[in-house]
């Protein structure tokens, strides 16, 4: 039995920003380290995380069977086929908003903290009743956004939120970054995001097509493309939330020639 | 400041769109995390003011009140320059010695809910 799991909710306010990819990465990152690793779909209203991690066909029961015992909790889970530290909780059907509780969520977290070291719990978008279920039963958070207005801002709101109910560390993750418009400076820096919402950058992802189809396919880009630039970030990341000290890419530095020169000089402050 | 807002300026072209990101999200979120309307903001104001009125007299059209937000933390800021005290013993603005403490600010800081 693991003591001294770490729970850690994956949030971010806005849809569509990598959450899901984000916990499916990371599941695997942290499982292929030889920790076992849960992933809790937590998202009952649109579930996705099945899809990304490609077990959709492997569902037998979900947490809605666990919660209603009508099944045992390793009944349940999916074991993931080539990685088999990582196992994922299904989301139950979308009907079970109607009743679910964050107390439920707890007991749940509780029955996933006895055989695992690490539960990932990928959290609905928005900040109502689905996220509020979620963050009850966690103890930390990723706060995952990406360098836009609508973004940041529903991350801010986000972090509001995980501050009043006490749940630290809250850690950022920058995610789809392009470091070309942000050399142009046409898009939030990095620093503009972590002084905005005030928070530790765990790390950034770099914008890479490879993601799109890795999703095509079910296989995270962690299990079997480790060489794409976004999967050398997933691992970056696993590994700083071990506590390996694995410094930031600089995405200024991540394109070289000329042309890249040419956007450092342009970005240097005069005044 | 950097080279590229300089160039920028000398042509006339639109500064990047990346501090104009920023200074809009500064904005909103100020607002956001006060939770306060410029209305319920200007009436807290006006009920300040009042306050401190019964014990000094102090320029109704110079006080400030406003929302102030830097690492999460909001912090409510008054500055309201005094006249004189109510008994009129004192003229503080008319003392030049003590000219300094003829404004006196007031703040409460608040941890960002």
């Amino acid at each position: 039995m693991a003591t001294d799991t770490r729970v850690i909710l994956i949030c971010s306010g806005k849809g569509g920003v990598g959450k899901t990819t984000l916990t499916a990465n990371l599941g695997i990152s942290l499982a292929r380290q030889g920790l076992s690793t849960a992933v809790l779909d937590a998202d009952f209203g649109l579930r996705n995380l099945d899809l990304l991690l490609g077990l959709e066909n492997r569902i037998v029961y979900t947490a809605q069977e666990v919660l209603e015992e009508e099944c045992r909790l390793d009944q349940a889970l999916v074991k993931h086929k080539q990685e088999s530290n990582l196992s994922l909780l299904p989301a139950g059907n979308p009907r079970m908003l109607d009743w679910l509780k964050p107390e439920d969520m707890k007991r749940i977290v509780d029955m996933l903290k006895e055989q695992f070291k690490y539960v990932l719990i990928d959290c609905p978008a928005g900040v109502e009743d689905g996220f509020k279920n979620a963050m009850a039963a966690a103890r930390e958070a990723i706060v995952v956004t990406n360098p836009e207005v609508s973004a940041v801002r529903d991350a801010d709101r986000v972090i509001g939120l995980l501050n009043t109910n006490s749940i630290k560390p809250v850690q950022l993750v920058l995610n789809r970054v392009r470091p070309k418009m942000m050399a142009n400076q046409e898009m939030l820096s990095i620093d503009d995001v972590t002084d905005i919402l005030a928070l530790p950058l765990l790390g950034l992802v770099l914008e890479d097509e490879q993601v799109i189809v890795s999703t095509n396919r079910g296989e995270p880009l962690t299990l079997n493309s480790v060489n794409s630039p976004a999967a050398k970030c997933y691992l970056n990341i696993a590994k700083r939330l071990q506590g390996e000290d694995i410094p930031l890419i600089n995405p200024l530095e991540e394109s070289s020639g000329f042309g890249a020169k040419f956007r450092r000089l342009m970005q240097t402050k005069i005044f | 400041m950097t080279l590229r807002d300089i160039i920028n300026k000398l042509l006339r072209r639109q500064p990047a769109s990346a501090s104009t990101a920023r200074e809009r999200l500064q904005l909103v979120l100020a607002h956001d995390r006060s939770d306060l309307s410029t209305e319920l903001l200007d009436q807290m104001r006006r009920e300040i003011l009042e306050v401190v009125a019964r014990y000094v007299e102090i320029d109704m059209d110079e006080g400030a009140v406003s929302l102030e937000t830097e690492d999460r933390m909001t912090a409510l800021v008054a500055n309201l320059p005094i006249k004189r005290t109510l008994n009129g013993q004192i003229k503080l603005i008319e003392t030049p010695d003590k000219s300094e403490e003829s404004s006196q600010g007031t703040e409460v800081t608040n941890q960002d809910a």
